[in-house]
């Protein structure tokens, strides 16, 4: 049963990730990423490595997000 | 932002993100987690206060002059730790042989030198978070 679950997450790892790259709007790309941070976690979690999961949801998910979203809200959102 | 129901939700959440990075801290040594993590929670819940409230009242609440003292002495804290292993004829960062208190395995109050380092990087981390967010926000106010 866990594996399944395993193979599911990491299948959505990998469907994020490369979404991450094909979207044009940055703002969405970059939700993306932090769906894609959240995963992460789940997955650190799976692997044993509780201390890891937690620093990766409050940076991954948090911090590199709202870092992200202030460095787009000086340049352009769309992607040329 | 402008809204009251985000600010009053925030305004209850922070202590409690707050008291979480707290634990994390203290007890690195025993449980998950140490100086990073809980120091990255503190940062977190200290940048969750800037979006919600403004960058003035975060500058109000965090300014520079204070984030700078604490990022400094948490780097110093470190060293000096450190240096007392030297001072006490072991080596740099010497835990037992420098003579801290062990203890019982387990308690909070053990392994020596680790729970203090990990005091002087969460002060570290959470005011470099805090000031890597207020530092990239302050030219354009509007966030």
């Amino acid at each position: 049963m866990i594996q399944v679950f395993n193979f599911v997450l990491v299948i959505f790892l990998i469907i994020c990730a490369l979404a991450v790259q094909h979207t044009d709007d940055l703002v969405g790309s970059i939700i993306i990423f932090a769906a894609y941070s959240l995963i992460m976690a789940i997955l650190w979690l799976l692997l044993a490595a509780p201390d890891i999961a937690m620093t990766e949801a409050a940076i991954g998910a948090g911090v590199t997000t709202i870092l992200f979203l202030v460095v787009i809200s000086r340049t352009r959102r769309m992607e040329k | 932002m402008n809204d009251l129901i985000v600010k009053t939700i925030v305004r209850w959440v922070i202590p409690f993100i707050q008291l979480f990075g707290v634990y994390v801290v203290f007890y690195g040594h025993v449980s998950f987690g140490g100086g990073f993590s809980g120091g990255a929670l503190i940062g977190a819940s200290l940048i969750l206060y800037a979006i919600t409230f403004g960058l003035k009242a975060s500058k109000k609440m965090v300014p520079h002059k204070r984030s700078q003292w604490m990022e400094s002495l948490g780097i110093l804290w470190y060293i000096a730790l450190g240096l007392v292993g030297i001072y006490t004829s072991a080596y740099f960062l010497g835990n037992k042989a420098a003579g801290f208190y062990m203890g019982e395995a387990g308690q909070l109050l053990s392994a020596g030198i680790i729970p203090l380092l990990t005091i002087g990087i969460g002060v570290k981390v959470a005011s470099t978070m805090i000031t890597l967010f207020q530092k990239l926000v302050e030219e354009n106010e509007d966030v």
